[in-house]
């Protein structure tokens, strides 16, 4: 049992080896880097404002939840196209149970405090129930996920139009909108302390990191790379939010109800939006997911599994029981993004979440979620979802018609990929 | 004679409607290396396959250590203390030694996740006894050559203080060198008073590492007879002929 390779002495690092920053996610932030200027550029500066950086943040979330979820699904060999079709009958369901059901059976008068938690665990419970359903068809009874994720495509689309016949379910409850984007944030105060709260517990977790490492005599990186990193982190979280906090609500809006804004009267207030509730839905998904995929027993056996189904199960993992974990933490994920895309709106509508399915498998593929299985990461369908909602939002900025954007999307979908093969074979079979 | 660790009696399972293997009976003692032979299909694999839980068995029992025992899955396997190293390794590429070394058994944290740290250290330390050259700790294993792909497995295997050990065709992806160092490995874990299933075609190997080898043809079981009573020829005619010459005379 020989090893060649390791006679030599080590080669010389360089600079970003000594970081030891995944060069994967370099490439990715890169990718979105240069799409953000490219329309910075095409657009005289109106993509990269405030103004636009919040509205991508907000028109992200729902896709990236899900996207998140699709993960998992692709790393164990699946696939599931019915997720935007299961979000339509969750907001369906949530959208008639605070208009309608609670008031009218319940009898809880609209606008009563209970309404929207209600509706909300009732929203999460039936998307966690769909999606286990799902994942128990395919798990235990052997049928293709696409053809089961498939069938459910047209079964909860239309569950959802018979719920509600068709129609727009609305206004929603002003609480149950907060978690649409504009219509809550944080503001300035607050959106401070969670972002400093935020950068002082991630360099919390690298120092206690390398303080494991030194423990267990494993090498670690030089100090100054250390630093770097902490700088870039802490640097990242606080620039995003002082760029939402540089977003001040306009004044008409404040002209409304003043108060609201700790404000006597319109004149001279200023406020800022700060972090929208639904990003924090967004951050709060992408640690927990994260958490589970490095850090526990289900993430090792989803990544196990996608990478070699029959080892997993030789070595006692109940791959049948994963695969209705899996769907049903997607159900809820698809419930979540319901909650945030129909409080986005303010009313759940019919079509709403079509072709979310396409967007959320795009989004993971795209942040390097191998079809093959096995490999994967939240942060990279993350940002996938990011690249996409870039390239819509600014072509339509720029005024690229319609039929050239999803063109557009098409191409720099199939490139990603392209690129993702190429970048991987030159590592020889890393991941 | 002592009891048994293991007692396979009477075993048979077959897939659709062929008896891969028909009616099989044999014994392990502990300290004992019992070597099965037999050509590609003869049902030498899926015997042990029952016992390490991968197949659930048409009819017969298992004993193991004077008690029945119920194996329905390699869980239920690894809780009487088999291990089992497969001839396909069943290593989950995409991840490191130390993930695959732990699978489904992976040292956790007080607040119960994975410590990634811990195991790391463990293998580092297995692997140090195992194969000394063994560095990559960090690559998933894909990026392993087969001889460290191997004793990954290995390893895998001898770490949980396994009673019973079953390793199907343990030589077959190695080099000169790396079997002989798994033929010490054998010797040792003999020592310790491990019973050890060996699935293996190299007849003059299994001549020189087993105790008792047993011959399969067809799903049955043709003898099974100490080493020292038999010559190679009597191994290779009762794998080709179907017939234990000892059992004749």
């Amino acid at each position: 049992m020989s090893d060649q390779s390791n006679a030599k002495s080590p080669p010389k690092r360089s600079f970003l080896q000594s970081l030891e920053i995944d060069l994967r996610l370099l490439g990715m932030i890169g990718a979105f880097l240069a799409v953000c200027l490219v329309f910075n550029l095409l657009t005289d500066g109106r993509f990269l404002t405030p103004r636009n950086i919040f509205n991508l943040s907000i028109q992200t979330v729902s896709v990236a939840i899900m996207a998140t979820g699709m993960v998992f699904v692709i790393v164990t060999r699946h696939i599931d196209l019915s997720v935007g079709a299961l979000l339509a009958t969750c907001t369906a369901v949530m959208g008639m149970m605070q208009t309608s059901w609670l008031p009218n059976i319940l009898g809880l008068e609209l606008g009563h405090p209970l309404i929207p938690w209600i509706t909300i665990i009732a929203g999460l419970l039936i998307g966690a129930l769909i999606g286990a359903a799902q994942g128990w068809l395919i798990g235990y009874h052997g049928i293709p996920a696409f053809i089961v994720t498939l069938g459910g495509l047209l079964i909860w689309r239309n569950v959802g139009w018979h719920l509600t016949d068709g129609a727009t379910i609305g206004p929603l409850d002003k609480t149950f909108i907060l978690f649409g984007g504009i219509n809550g944030t944080l503001g300035a105060t607050w959106s401070w302390i969670v972002g400093i709260a935020a950068a002082a517990i991630s360099l919390f977790f690298i120092w206690s990191g390398r303080k494991t490492k030194i423990q267990h005599g494993f090498p670690v990186k030089p100090m100054w790379a250390e630093f770097t990193v902490m700088a870039l982190i802490t640097g990242a979280i606080l620039g995003f939010v002082a760029t939402l906090n540089a977003y001040t609500v306009p004044t008409r809006v404040i002209a409304r109800n003043p108060a609201l804004f700790s404000c006597e009267s319109a004149e001279g207030c200023v406020a800022a939006y700060g972090i929208p509730y639904s990003v924090l839905v967004l951050i709060a998904v992408a640690i927990v997911m994260t958490v589970i995929a490095l850090r526990t027993r289900l993430g090792r056996y989803i990544f196990a599994t996608g990478g070699n189904p029959d080892a997993a199960e030789l070595s006692g993992i109940n791959t049948r029981f994963l695969t209705v974990k899996i769907f049903a933490m997607v159900g809820v994920l698809c419930a979540l993004a319901g909650i945030i895309a129909s409080a986005r709106l303010g009313y759940h509508t019919n079509d709403i979440g079509t072709l979310d399915e396409l967007r959320v498998i795009a989004a993971a593929v795209i942040g390097g979620t191998a079809l093959s299985g096995g490999v994967g990461t939240i942060y990279g369908a993350i940002i996938g979802a990011l690249i996409m909602q870039s390239l819509q939002s600014g072509m339509a900025m720029v005024g690229v018609d319609a039929p050239y954007q999803n063109i557009v999307v098409g191409a720099v979908l199939v490139l990603a990929v392209w690129i993702d093969i190429q970048y991987r074979k030159r590592l020889g079979g890393k991941s | 004679m002592s009891t048994p660790l293991v007692e396979m009696k009477n075993v048979s399972i077959a897939f659709g409607g062929v008896r891969a293997v028909d009616n099989v009976s044999i014994d392990l003692h502990a300290g004992e290396v019992v070597g099965l032979l037999g050509h590609n299909g003869a049902g030498k694999s899926t015997l042990i396959k029952m016992l390490s839980g991968a197949y659930k068995m048409d009819s017969g029992e298992i004993w193991i250590e004077g008690n029945k025992a119920t194996i329905n899955s390699p869980r239920d396997s690894r809780d009487y203390n088999i291990e089992t190293i497969y001839q396909t390794l069943a290593l989950a590429d995409n991840l490191d030694a130390a993930s695959n070394l732990f699978l489904g058994r992976e040292l956790t944290t007080p607040f119960g996740f994975v410590d990634d740290s811990r195991m790391e250290s463990e293998t580092r330390k297995i692997m140090a006894r195992l194969n000394p050259n063994f560095k990559k700790l960090k690559e998933p294993v894909s990026a392993l050559s087969g001889g460290q792909r191997q004793s990954v497995a290995i390893a895998r295997a001898v770490y949980f203080n396994a009673k019973i050990l079953i390793m199907d065709e343990p030589t077959a992806a190695l080099g000169v060198h790396e079997t002989a160092m798994v033929a010490e490995l054998i010797g040792e874990l003999k020592k310790q008073g491990l019973g050890i299933f060996l699935i293996s075609h190299d007849t003059r190997e299994m001549m020189e590492l087993c105790d008792r080898v047993a011959v399969m043809k067809n799903g049955q079981l043709i003898g099974s007879e100490r080493v020292e009573d038999v010559t190679e020829d009597d191994i290779l005619s009762m794998i080709i002929l179907g017939k234990n010459p000892k059992a004749a005379a």
